[in-house]
């Protein structure tokens, strides 16, 4: 799926950047890569963009360009 | 001799506060990734220190992450000291690794350690260092002894060996390759394996012909492209920073603790964000007119009385008539008003504000608006940039540089003077007490508070004109960072920006506001035809200051207030009054009667209210304008603007105002 389709409070792995250009270095550089781990925390209060959980950080990513980062969503481990 | 040590980090990892802390400068710090965006030097000891821009990077993708790398690379720096965030380590490390490549002498310094034990994050600082091969200490900025801790580590380090550079390891290919190199590069100035690295990935940087070719030579083999080998780079460095992190790193300290999730329910959650928002502004506004009607009052009469002695005092030592005029009516006169009406405004809300960018607030601002700026075709961030302009102008047109795109930065530089600044306010506050509100009253602040969404609506309208003609273009991707909530050091925060902020404006005052009032002055002594000077120019500009709902006097005004806004209110009663003193208006009420007396109207004061968030910028402005965008006919647009949308609005109201009689 893809990391826009991801929900408010749900987990998911990054499988794939489909980025390219300045976009697809930064992310690189603030963690988020193939294998990262992160949580979708919550929605702009106009929809858009939404705030993600990544490397201890939060981060806010507008749709439009979390539709081109792939991503496995993960079970809630609990720890 | 002096060593010059560079700070470097992320963004919004506490460098500034630590560098005040060490040098006993007064850097502004403040809540959020970008605040820092000029280098900045000072003594500690026997080092000069010298605070980067965050980058997250040492491979350059943006101007800051230039200039922190081309400094470390060539800045003459002899140690780095890497400050990280205790809470996000993870990514910290990441340029942590990049300078282990870079530089024989870093010193990691984890700051924020109580911050990260809150929200449930451990670091083992001893399994760190031995992790990383390199000196690591733990701080928390904000205290005292971090100093003196931060300044024995640094001795150690200097009396330590340089450590040779190290690099994470990289996939088999690239190893293979940066082996035939670094026999090559051993006699180059720059570290042997980084040169050979970016020369791999096809950057140019000075090196022997030789290697250059091989490089060359070793690239075509490899058969990368650049965002191959990046990538490979980039994660190779991830990987080995997610393996220290593992070991040293306890809890991630995700979604923060429970205060920072109930502060984002109300800041950022869905129906509660806005209205939020919107009552914190009302608040802050309300304590701002409510606080500075006092002391405004006080200062007014202080200053009359003071006035009036002065009077006598020069009476009494029979000084000639022009001198009492231009330093008493003149200068004092024009000091006098922008210290009672100006100052006090100024020194509660600009205070109150920095409370508001310590604690992290601003950046939960840009994400609200991010959709509506969006759609004017820029993006959230510029909200940021105009919150500076709040305080200052020129300093929000530098603070652009935060935004990575280059045609939404200019969006934000154009349109930032459309937001007043500290400046506008108190004329705004002054004008809205005398005809529309008590002074003080909730409904001043209300009206204020009007003013400003009006100027806000206005920044949208004039970015959406814009981005649909000068500046149409794609979207730059946007990636915005919230920091966790920080509670602000109150009191003292409250007191420095207060001291700050009422020296600026005295220091201001004294600078342009009393030489203006004594020119004025004279201007208003120099008889030509029949009348002085000022009168006559105001009278020549009179026809056309009626058709906007001002008169010749208030465009005068703020013709000649082009230096400092504060000082549009001075001159304007200077023109009023002109050939008669103005030591008298020193309060709100007699300012009230002046206007009154010169013909003012509801409608004339709704004119100068618009005309006064919209019009030309200040020269400094205009000056950090051309600065920033490298153009003049950019500043001369920012100024355009502006007041080509403020004599429009200026108009129409006039026109209803006539109609409604």
């Amino acid at each position: 799926m893809r990391l826009s389709e991801l929900r408010p409070g749900e987990r998911a792995r990054v499988r794939a950047l489909k980025l390219e250009g300045p976009l697809r270095r930064r992310l690189r550089d603030l963690g988020l890569v193939e294998g990262a781990e992160l949580r979708c925390l919550g929605r702009s209060p106009l929809g858009d963009p939404s705030a993600y959980a990544l490397c201890g950080a939060v981060l806010a990513l507008r749709r439009a360009d979390c539709s081109r980062i792939e991503v496995e969503a993960e079970e809630w481990s609990g720890s | 001799m002096e060593r010059i040590v560079a700070l470097a980090g992320n963004p919004n990892v506490g460098k500034s506060t630590l560098f005040n802390q060490l040098t006993g400068l007064r850097q502004h710090t403040g809540n959020w990734a970008g605040k820092t965006v000029e280098t900045a030097r000072g003594r500690c000891g026997d080092y000069l220190l010298t605070d980067l821009p965050g980058c997250c990077s040492l491979l350059p993708r943006s101007e800051e992450e230039r200039v922190a790398r081309d400094f470390l690379l060539r800045g003459g720096a002899e140690a780095v000291i890497l400050v990280c965030d205790a809470g996000r380590l993870r990514r910290d490390l990441n340029l942590a690794l990049q300078c282990r490549e870079l530089c024989p002498r870093v010193l990691v310094c984890v700051n924020l350690l109580d911050e990260a034990e809150r929200r449930g994050v451990r670091v083992d600082c001893g399994k760190l260092s031995e992790e990383l091969g390199l000196p690591v200490i733990g701080i928390v900025a904000r205290r005292r002894e971090s100093r003196t801790r931060l300044l024995s580590a640094l001795d150690s380090l200097f009396a330590e060996a340089p450590r040779s550079p190290r690099s994470p390891p990289y996939p088999t290919e690239l190893e293979a390759a940066l082996s035939h190199l670094e026999p090559l590069a051993a006699g180059e100035a720059l570290p042997g394996r980084f040169l050979c690295l970016r020369l791999l990935a096809g950057e140019t940087l000075p090196a022997s012909a030789a290697l250059r070719e091989a490089a060359a030579r070793e690239r075509a083999a490899l058969g990368w492209n650049e965002e191959l080998l990046e990538d490979a780079v980039t994660s190779a460095l991830l990987r080995e920073a997610e393996r220290i992190a593992r070991a040293a790193v306890r809890g991630t300290g995700e979604g923060g603790s429970a205060r920072d999730r109930l502060l984002d329910c109300l800041l950022t959650g869905r129906l509660l964000a806005l209205p939020a928002l919107l009552l914190l502004l009302l608040g802050l506004l309300y304590l701002t007119v409510r606080g500075a009607n006092l002391p405004s009052a006080w200062l007014g009469e202080g200053l009359a009385a003071l006035g009036a002695l002065l009077r006598r005092g020069f009476a009494a030592l029979d000084a000639p008539g022009w001198l009492t005029g231009l330093l008493l009516d003149g200068a004092y006169g024009s000091l006098s008003l922008v210290v009672s009406v100006m100052l006090p405004p100024m020194a509660i809300f600009f205070p109150l504000f920095t409370l508001l960018e310590d604690a992290g607030v601003l950046p939960r601002v840009a994400y609200d608006l991010d959709r509506p700026f969006r759609g004017c075709g820029s993006c959230g961030k510029q909200s940021l940039c105009m919150m500076m302009g709040l305080g200052c102008n020129a300093v929000g047109v530098t603070g652009c540089r935060i935004i990575e795109g280059r045609r939404e930065r200019l969006l934000a530089v154009l349109t930032n003077a459309l937001t007043p600044c500290n400046g506008r306010f108190p004329l705004l506050i002054a004008l809205l007490s005398l005809f529309f509100a008590p002074a003080g009253s909730l409904g001043a602040a209300g009206l204020l508070c009007l003013v400003l969404l009006g100027s806000l609506g206005m920044s949208f309208a004039a970015t959406w004109l814009l981005s649909r003609s000068l500046l149409r273009g794609e979207a730059a991707p946007f990636v915005l960072e919230l920091p966790p909530y920080r509670r602000p050091q109150v009191g003292k925060l409250l007191l420095r920006s207060l001291l700050d902020r009422t020296a600026r404006v005295l220091g201001r005052a004294e600078a342009v506001a009393a030489p203006a009032g004594a020119l004025l002055w004279l201007l208003g002594q120099v008889e030509i035809g029949n009348g002085s000077l000022l009168t006559v120019c105001a009278g020549a500009l009179n026809p056309l200051g009626r058709f906007f709902g001002l008169d010749g006097a208030i465009l005068l005004a703020f013709l000649l207030g082009l230096p400092a806004n504060e000082t549009v209110l001075p001159i304007l009663l200077g023109i009023y009054t002109a050939g008669g003193g103005l030591t008298e208006a020193g309060s709100l009420a007699q300012l009230g009667a002046v206007l009154t007396q010169q013909g003012w109207t509801g409608t004339t004061a709704l004119c100068v209210v618009i005309f006064t968030v919209l019009h030309w910028p200040c020269s400094t402005t205009l000056l950090t304008v051309k600065k920033e965008t490298g153009q003049w006919r950019w500043a001369a647009l920012a100024a355009a603007l502006p007041t080509a949308l403020g004599l429009g609005l200026c108009a129409v109201v006039a026109a209803i105002g006539r109609i409604i009689g």
